[in-house]
């Protein structure tokens, strides 16, 4: 272990530690902590009943699929408006009029159109997902280099030809920046669903938990919860340097 | 603005009309049942009565008082934390990785914690409020301190200057960008949660609205709620923007 690393862990550690002592010593009853030793046991628990891996499915499967489905649309319009400046120019208003519109507040009107369950969650966190990648797509595709369109135009490539072999690779590390920074919404918009009203994965867990009065498992779920965020932030970061490298950074930091 | 830019406005507007008129059309046809979709004629009309009979005000009143007092909390927290670790490498080196480490957690899972220690209160919303909007913010400030040109604290200190001096004149000014931008972020974060919080603790807002407008199918009135969801997130980006404009004006000017 390197020093820099053994400082990082440090703080943490230290908390974790006075925390479990403090616990222990004034022997801790409470409805919204708990020692991180008794978190441990509960996460090893939820574990072995398999109930936080059944949570866990429902929770990626929907934030995926919700994903999935962002993608294509903010990926097609996405690339169109770019394209074609006209298009771009005429939905400027029903794009900016809609886009503010906060994921959440869709909630009510997809569950009384469809109702708790899979899809009224997957419809949110595609909503979500939209945007991001249209705007940064759209910003990709104008961006590319000029060259290489009129490369297109003199080798006569038909549209779909044109928009397959020349703009999406010039634009893909930049649309996978995108895509990496929806995913996290991905993931949290999914959450929050769960815990505002859906009963399902792993935010109906840590209320049921929270309302079960069993702080110990309510924070063990959200540990979890935050691994399973932190996982996925580093794995997505780790493709993207194996795949782009460099090439991702220019569009990085927009 | 010249003439083909108000065309072009002009344009898109027009376009964004017939929409509406699709819509319209849609909900006239009933091809998706009126329970689900009211038309824009009775979406505005709901948005009026609302208004009218001052319901609307007092939901949209109580959710702008969420997420302002949220976010303003979240605003001071972050900037004097964010100050504190990012003007101090020692810090940095210590508790910044920690930050990041914790920064992907979906913030909304904080709201079950929060709801155990605090109940379904007022208190819980403020908390859950700004505890999601202070990452943006305090993240940005460690950055933006971090990022200061390192000649400026050499002139510091040849002036002697107080640590505390060190921020308020350097630092701080020269990190505003930073620290604006993850305002404004955090300004869709507080209104993003403040309808969650209203939803689960029944606080009065336009969470609250929706959430019983569609329990009693009155499809008019969640739309005109949704509505008014949009205006307010727009409303208020638009507005940061100018006051980032407003305040960063020095530095455009200095460049």
């Amino acid at each position: 272990m390197t020093a820099g690393s053994a400082k990082a862990l440090a703080l943490p550690l230290a908390v974790l530690a006075t925390f479990e002592l403090w616990a222990r010593a004034t022997h801790l009853q409470s409805d919204s902590l708990a020692p991180p030793s008794d978190i441990v046991v509960a996460l090893f628990g939820a574990f072995a009943d398999l109930s936080i891996l059944a949570a866990t499915r429902d929770t990626l499967f929907s934030a995926f699929a919700g994903l999935a489905i962002g993608t294509i649309i903010g990926l097609a319009f996405g690339i169109a408006f770019g394209i074609s400046d006209t298009l771009n120019r005429l939905m400027e208003v029903t794009v900016e009029a809609i886009r503010p519109i906060p994921s959440i507040a869709l909630l009510p009107i997809a569950l009384i159109a469809l109702g708790f369950g899979y899809r009224m969650e997957i419809v949110i966190v595609a909503f979500a997902c939209v945007w991001p990648i249209l705007i940064l797509s759209r910003a990709a595709v104008r961006s590319i280099e000029p060259r290489l369109m009129e490369v297109a135009r003199a080798l006569r490539l038909p549209p779909a030809q044109r928009v397959w072999k020349i703009i999406i690779p010039a634009a893909l590390p930049r649309i996978f920046v995108a895509f990496r920074l929806s995913a996290g919404i991905a993931l949290i918009v999914a959450v929050t669903v769960e815990i505002a009203i859906n009963p399902l994965g792993l935010g109906a867990g840590i209320m049921l938990a929270q309302q079960a009065l069993r702080p110990d498992l309510m924070l063990a779920y959200l540990v979890w919860i935050g691994a399973i965020g932190y996982a996925l932030n580093v794995l997505l970061v780790v493709a993207q340097n194996r795949l782009f490298g460099r090439a991702a950074l220019s569009g990085a930091d927009r | 603005m010249n003439r083909a830019a108000i065309l072009w406005r002009v344009a898109s507007f027009a376009v964004a009309a017939s929409f509406v008129g699709l819509w319209q059309l849609i909900a006239n046809l009933k091809l998706v049942s009126p329970v689900f979709l009211p038309g824009p004629d009775r979406a505005w009309a709901a948005l009026v009565r609302g208004f009218s009979s001052g319901d609307l005000w007092s939901k949209l009143a109580g959710t702008l008082e969420h997420m302002a007092y949220g976010w303003l909390l979240a605003s001071i927290a972050g900037i004097a934390i964010g100050a504190i670790i990012g003007s101090s490498r020692t810090m940095r080196t210590y508790v910044a990785p920690s930050l990041e480490f914790l920064r992907p957690l979906p913030v909304s899972a904080i709201i079950p914690v929060a709801i155990a220690m605090l109940g379904l209160t007022q208190a819980m919303a403020l908390f859950v409020i700004s505890f999601g909007a202070i990452w943006p913010i305090m993240l940005a400030t460690i950055h933006g301190f971090a990022a200061v040109e390192p000649r400026l604290y050499e002139v510091a200190r040849s002036l002697q200057m107080s640590r505390l001096a060190v921020i308020f004149k350097i630092a701080l000014p020269s990190a505003s960008p930073d620290i604006l931008a993850g305002m404004r972020l955090s300004l869709t974060v507080a209104l993003i949660l403040s309808v969650v919080c209203e939803i689960l603790a029944g606080l009065d807002g336009l969470g609250h609205w929706v959430l019983l407008s569609a329990r009693a199918f009155r499809s008019a009135d969640l739309f005109a709620g949704v509505i008014l969801l949009g205006v307010t997130g727009y409303v208020t980006s638009v507005a940061m923007s100018l006051a980032e404009h407003k305040l960063l004006a020095w530095q455009a000017a200095q460049r």
